[in-house]
């Protein structure tokens, strides 16, 4: 054991951090530290320049365009690329569609549809959760009967995050009712501009425009669009989801947070003259956080550690979710707490770049409450908090 | 001591009820929130009509001599909305600085036309730097051979784009954090050099950052004793914390009403989520929360209209305890109602929005456990 980098490792995050100070779209930058919403573009292009780099797949084999690096490099890079303040890759295709298409595609498939993902030129969305099918998601009804060489879709989605922009849907369809319900459902991929496809916003309580529902309606999916065996669907969804629990986490991403708070609280008057820094209470209140954070570092790091690159890690990838939302939840509050009165102004023209809207106020405070409001669905996508210790107290203490 | 309510004191809580069941459903507030104003001058009138702005006010000035009983009561009923109107920046945060401590003159030309409805009022106290202590004031009234100048900047003033007077606290003699030395100024919101940038609140009021660049006002524009607006303001502003803090107890039986529904029919795995323990604990702390939250309300209404000694400590502990409260309830609301709980539609976020406003407005917890300890 040994917590101090080599100096090859030293010599690799001097390398990382050189990157995101030169190459890197810095306009981008600019925009995230400024709270400024990121168009579809600026995400397309900020993830160009990764894959330019060679540095977009970190956790994909070195066969299919990973990077083919130790868990100690992925960690500088994590932390190096959120130290720079850039935004999070969106994990449609690169963290979710991706390792199942390498893992349990065709030859034909992975040539098809890899390059446009690792590249971004092909945007992803997630179709698994329906109006009825949510923590029981093996109980979803959107059915794919077979019609010669294709699939007929009917159905619902719903809550499908960027399905606006996307290209591409990957969808868990009922191919039979016959079985056990988790035997029945199939992987498929469907192109959004087929016909029958329609998207709907659904707004959410922060006033945001992220999720929709998707409607099919006899949607004709050429059958070559499923991946793996018709009816092991869910087999695959389940390793799936623990690559998405594990990118949940967002470990780095909290670390830069605390930091930014205690910046922010070195500057901030407690209103008695004083700093927040000089506020015991609000103090002691961060650092518990940041002692929680510290062990999942660490928990993060073992956990990663035992799992080949590629692969999927077990069951124990529930903890990284479930403490990793946590953690990232209460951090939007100490935000909170920290503006003060200007927790209370709604301004959601002010992150539209280019908006001539003043903030009110300093500028960090502006999103303070909307992400505090937003990041309450941290503990329900992803399979719940609640859905998460119940495979805790199944699948690893055996209850 | 007695716990029940007289008959007038049911009377106006059943007629505040029906009035946010009839006027505040989900789609009629969201029409309300999404107008220029902000609140409906229909429903102003109405509460004008029905006496309701004459409550808090007493029958010597034309009110109906209501306390801290009665606020209670029209604004638990209100948190069910959650109203939208400015009940509480017209008639309770700048209306108690004017029962406090008005000029006969004053209370004439002004509460009237509260309780008739024509007027509005914001009570501009915070600062950009302030944060929650009111004692903070760094703008400046300089006195003049007629009066004084002011000079300074409010922040978050509640109700101040519909606002025809402002009460505002400025320093008229010490040092920026000195209790003594601040004095609260009548002013008219259209007067030569405030100028204010409007803005909805987060939770649909309406909000302004406020201006004030060399106003001039006359001597008769002080609001009590010159120096003392210190005072003023934090009985104020502990009035207010009770209006707000009612507010939340009717928010968070919405909330807990709400969710234990909506676990009956929400079917997950065959059957409704309310059958899983661990939700049904929830629920019943969520309960819990809410029954002794209305304990630490309906102590503290009745030690402020008693005058009781301890009054001002047990204001700083039901505000503490409703933003603990405030945040599990509401908190646990969309979390038990999964994704539906995360959309604009369904309407516990109204709720949920209310209550965490509620904790960072008048002092936030930490502010409150300050004051509590005497520390
Ligand atoms: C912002 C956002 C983005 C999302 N993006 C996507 C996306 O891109 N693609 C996609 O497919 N899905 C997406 N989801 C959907 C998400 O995965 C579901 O919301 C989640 O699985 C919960 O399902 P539900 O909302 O139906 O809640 P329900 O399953 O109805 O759950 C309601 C409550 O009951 C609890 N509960 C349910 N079962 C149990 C149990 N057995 N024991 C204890 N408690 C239980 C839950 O934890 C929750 O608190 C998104 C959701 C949100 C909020």
């Amino acid at each position: 054991m040994d917590i101090s980098f080599n100096p090859e490792e030293i010599a690799f995050q001097k390398e990382v951090r050189t990157f995101f100070e030169t190459e890197y779209p810095a306009d981008i930058l600019e925009k995230s530290a400024n709270r400024q919403s990121l168009s579809s573009d600026d995400m397309v292009r900020s993830q160009k320049a990764l894959h330019a780099q060679g540095w977009i797949a970190p956790n994909w084999p070195e066969e299919y365009g990973g990077t083919g690096w130790s868990p100690s490099q992925k960690y500088i890079f994590e932390t190096e690329m959120a130290r720079a303040g850039a935004p999070r890759l969106v994990p449609f295709g690169l963290g979710m569609v991706g390792p199942i298409i390498y893992t349990f595609g065709n030859d034909e498939q992975k040539k098809r549809f890899l390059p446009g993902i690792l590249e971004s030129d092909i945007w992803w969305c997630q179709g698994f959760s329906e109006p009825g099918a949510g923590s029981d998601l093996a109980s979803l009804s959107t059915k794919a009967e077979r019609d010669g060489d294709h699939y007929i879709v009917t159905g619902q989605k719903t809550w499908t995050t960027f399905a606006q922009y996307a290209d591409w849907i990957f969808c868990l369809v009922r191919t039979s009712t016959e079985e056990k319900k988790q035997l029945g459902i199939s992987f498929l991929l469907i192109d959004m501009k087929s016909p029958g496809i329609t998207v709907n916003p659904i707004v959410t309580i922060d006033g945001g425009r992220e999720v929709n529902d998707v409607h099919f309606e006899n949607v004709r999916v050429p059958v070559d669009n499923l991946i793996g065996e018709e009816g092991a669907g869910w087999t695959y969804a389940k390793m799936l989801l623990t690559h998405e629990r594990t990118g949940i986490a967002g470990v780095a991403r909290s670390k830069e947070q605390i930091e930014t708070i205690r910046a922010i609280a070195t500057k901030t008057d407690n209103g008695f003259g004083e700093m927040m820094t000089d506020d015991a209470d609000f103090m002691r209140r961060l650092a518990l956080v940041e002692i929680e954070l510290m062990a999942l570092e660490f928990t993060e790091l073992r956990t990663l550690a035992a799992v080949q690159t590629g692969k999927a890690p077990g069951p124990e990838s529930s903890i990284l979710k479930i403490k990793g939302t946590e953690i990232q939840q209460l951090i939007t509050e100490l935000f909170v707490e920290l503006a003060g009165n200007y927790a209370t102004p709604y301004l959601p023209e002010f992150y539209v770049p280019g908006s001539n809207v003043d903030s009110v106020g300093p500028g960090w405070a502006a999103d303070a409450t909307s992400k505090y409001f937003n990041f309450r669905k941290t503990s329900i996508y992803g399979g719940s908090n609640e859905i998460q210790k119940n495979i805790i107290a199944k699948a690893v203490l055996g209850l | 001591m007695n716990f029940s309510f007289s008959e007038e004191q049911e009377m106006v809580r059943d007629f505040v009820e029906r009035f946010v069941r009839e006027k505040y459903e989900p789609d009629m507030r969201r029409k309300i929130e999404s107008s220029e104003q902000g609140f409906s001058s229909e429903n102003w009138n109405m509460f004008a009509e029905l006496g309701w702005l004459g409550l808090p006010f007493p029958e010597e000035d034309g009110g109906f001599g209501g306390g801290a009983v009665e606020t209670m009561i029209i604004f638990e009923a209100f948190g069910r909305g959650p109203v939208l109107e400015p009940f509480l920046a017209t008639a309770i945060l700048a209306g108690s600085a004017l029962r406090q401590a008005a000029s006969a003159a004053q209370k004439e030309a002004l509460i009237p036309a509260i309780i008739d409805g024509s007027i509005q009022l914001a009570l501009a106290y915070c600062e950009p730097d302030g944060r929650y202590n009111p004692a903070n004031v760094s703008t400046m009234a300089t006195e003049t051979g007629e009066g004084f100048v002011i000079d300074g900047d409010k922040s978050v003033v509640l109700n101040g784009p519909a606002a025809d007077r402002l009460i505002i606290s400025a320093r008229t003699h010490g040092q920026q954090h000195d209790p003594d030395g601040v004095t609260l100024f009548l002013v008219d919101a259209s007067a030569k050099g405030v100028s204010r940038q409007n803005y909805p609140t987060q939770d649909g009021f309406r909000a302004s950052e406020i201006v004030f660049d060399e106003v001039a006002v006359s001597a008769d524009a002080v609001i009590g004793e010159l120096h003392g607006g210190y005072a003023i303001l934090n009985n104020a502003i502990e009035e207010a914390i009770l209006a707000s803090c009612a507010e939340a107890v009717g928010a968070m039986e919405m909330l807990y009403k709400a969710t234990v529904e909506f676990s009956r029919t929400r079917k997950q795995f065959g059957v409704p989520i309310g059958s899983f323990q661990v939700l049904q604990h929830r629920m019943s702390e969520m309960f819990m929360e809410y029954e002794q939250t209305k304990s630490l309300l309906y102590r503290a209404a009745m030690a402020m209209d008693a005058g009781a000694d301890d009054a001002s400590r047990t204001i700083s502990a039901l505000k503490i305890q409703v933003g603990n409260a405030g945040r599990k309830v509401g908190q646990e609301a969309i979390q038990i109602h999964g994704g539906m709980g995360m959309t604009e539609e369904m309407y516990v976020g109204y709720y949920f929005k209310r209550l965490t406003m509620i904790n960072s407005l008048f002092g936030n917890i930490d502010y409150h456990l300050r004051r509590f300890t005497g520390a």
